[in-house]
């Protein structure tokens, strides 16, 4: 299947949305990308509730001449030249044929995930992402009556606890690694916006009963015990427990759930597989949300995490200066250093803590597609290294998970994202062979080998 | 499967099974949601441990079932439709 746009927006978050909304408003043809069944991003997710939270960008964007195109995952770049190109996108709907995407203009807005760090039982069922848990009760997993740890770092962590007290959850505990001095200059950045600032003090207002620990983390996550090979509806481990860690003391508490997060990594493998300049693991944008290859834009998260006003303000951008109107987006851009100063002010509060290195013990598995545990990649001389000689990072999630953690376990970086992004059906990569056998040409991206 | 009012009916109007078991869910739910309902397991990692979703948005794949006969489905994308059968870890239907 083919489609051709005047711009094409991968990610339907707020700055996806907000980059759709702007181009469409200028008459041009946009397409809009993303993996999820429904627009939103990750704050505005939708799920079994009627979208409550951004109703008037839901409504521009359900209103805006926008073809968009949810459950499809883009996995590779066909073509890129100053002209324009063609993104491969597969559907999540099986039996589906892959699309051809062409574009004259790119606007990357891809996001972020979170980041997981290995500490044992990390891997038990019902340990999940603070977000993950999140996203899990807005797509309707019940969550009433049961007993939920939040752990991790970040303000997630508040905005998850708030969610799901008011879905009836317990919340017991919530448990923030950095310290209260490391945090209390992000406050003072908040005063610059009221909104987030009174946004936090609701959160707090909303979990007032639950207790907020600093410098704490969770040691190990326990499973119920196993009562041993017997019959074939042996019950699984599930975690029963968590044991928690703060300034030396340790303590157990019991829980259904543990959410655990530690903050977010910007999701950058389609620019790196562009071939986009990323430095310091963000994607390097000029002003107007530019990126260092002609015809590709960038906004939101993969730039920076500065929440999800900054998200909208440089989606707006994007979609300004890829639409051509220059002058709107140079005027807009005056917001964006306030915002990119709040980013900075995050990041270090979010700094994570050393000890954090020494939470995975050798038996913890680090990458949990192929089960790497912590004792094969000590030692290894980089990610590179730890691939090829443990399989780290080659599983379907591509190191998406695993990466975010050797980053800050072992300071390996990841390298250049290779095609397919997203494990793809064979079809669709034999019909891209022959599609690049018929196109070879010197217009294919240049993808440096690792 | 626990008794539902007839209230949780019209609201969870949506029914499909999962490992063979009846789960209703509300319009919009994910099948990972689903399959946490009946408190199954997504998959079984390649050194055998049962697993469940992690990210839920769609990079961790741990939430990878079979769903109508395809397997390697990452349930946290897909929305519950009526009728679906889905197939978790150690179901015979995936390969
Ligand atoms: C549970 C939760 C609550 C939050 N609450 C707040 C809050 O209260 N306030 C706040 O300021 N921030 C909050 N955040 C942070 C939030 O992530 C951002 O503010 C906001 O969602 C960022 O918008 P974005 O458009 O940059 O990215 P995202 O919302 O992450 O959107 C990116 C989209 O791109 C899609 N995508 C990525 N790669 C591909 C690909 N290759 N193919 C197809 N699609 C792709 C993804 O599926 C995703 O939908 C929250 C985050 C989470 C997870
Ligand atoms: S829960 Fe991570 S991919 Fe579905």
């Amino acid at each position: 299947m083919k489609k051709d746009f005047d711009i094409l927006v991968v990610g339907a978050g707020p700055a996806g949305i907000a980059a759709a909304i702007a181009a469409a408003e200028n008459g041009l043809r946009v397409g809009v990308v993303d993996d999820s069944p429904s627009p939103g991003g990750q704050i505005w997710r939708r799920g079994t509730q009627p979208p409550t939270a951004a109703r008037r960008w839901n409504d521009r964007f359900e209103a805006a001449a926008v073809v968009r195109m949810m459950g499809w995952r883009v996995i590779d770049c066909l073509r890129l030249t100053p002209e324009g190109g063609i993104l491969r996108a597969e559907c999540n709907t099986p039996g589906v044929q892959p699309a051809d995407l062409h574009f004259r203009h790119l606007i990357l807005a891809t996001g972020a995930r979170e980041r997981f760090l290995p500490f044992p039982g990390w891997t038990l069922p019902n340990v999940m992402g603070a977000g993950g848990l999140d996203a899990m009760v807005r797509g309707g997993l019940p969550i009433e009556g049961k007993r939920v740890v939040i752990a991790g770092t970040g303000p997630l962590l508040l905005a998850v606890a708030a969610q799901l007290t008011a879905h009836g959850a317990s919340v017991v505990a919530i448990c923030e690694q950095a310290s209260l001095a490391q945090m209390a200059p992000l406050a003072l950045a908040l005063l610059r916006q009221p909104g987030k600032l009174l946004q936090g003090a609701k959160y707090r207002w909303a979990t007032r009963k639950t207790p907020f620990f600093t410098r704490c983390w969770p040691a190990a996550a326990l499973a119920e015990p196993n009562p041993g090979p017997g019959s074939e509806n042996e019950p699984q481990p599930r975690l029963q427990a968590v044991t928690l860690h703060r300034e030396g003391k340790q303590w157990t508490v019991a829980c259904d759930y543990l959410a655990c997060g530690f903050h977010l990594v910007p999701n950058t493998e389609l620019a790196s597989l562009l071939g986009s300049r990323i430095q310091d693991g963000f994607v390097v944008t000029d002003q107007q949300m530019r990126t260092s290859i002609p015809a590709v834009w960038c906004a939101g998260e993969p730039t920076g995490i500065g929440g999800v006003d900054a998200s909208l303000l440089e989606g707006r951008i994007a979609g300004l200066s890829a639409a051509g109107k220059t002058e709107a987006a140079r005027a807009l851009s005056k917001r964006r250093p306030g915002m990119q100063a709040f980013a900075r002010a995050l990041e270090r509060a979010c700094r994570l803590d050393p000890r954090l290195r020494e939470l995975a013990d050798d038996q913890t598995i680090v990458c949990r597609c192929e089960d790497v545990r912590m004792a094969a990649l000590r030692g290894r001389s980089g990610w590179r290294d730890a691939k090829l000689h443990t399989r780290c990072g080659m599983g379907p999630c591509q190191g998406r998970v695993c990466g975010g953690a050797a980053e800050f376990l072992f300071g390996w970086s990841a390298g250049h994202a290779h095609p397919p992004l997203y494990p793809a059906r064979v079809s669709s990569l034999m019909e891209e062979a022959e599609e690049e056998a018929m196109a070879a040409s010197s217009s294919h991206p240049a993808i440096e080998p690792e | 499967m626990t008794e539902r009012t007839a209230q949780d009916i019209s609201i969870n109007s949506i029914e499909l099974s999962v490992d063979g078991v009846r789960v209703r869910v509300a319009p919009g739910a994910t099948v990972a949601a689903a399959v946490l309902t009946v408190d199954a397991r997504t998959r079984t990692s390649v050194s055998g441990e049962p697993r469940a979703p992690l990210c839920g948005m769609g990079i961790c794949f741990e939430c990878q079932v079979g769903i109508d006969g395809v397997p390697y489905q990452r349930s946290c994308q897909i929305l519950c439709s009526p009728g679906m059968r889905v197939t978790t870890c150690g179901e015979p239907s995936l390969p």
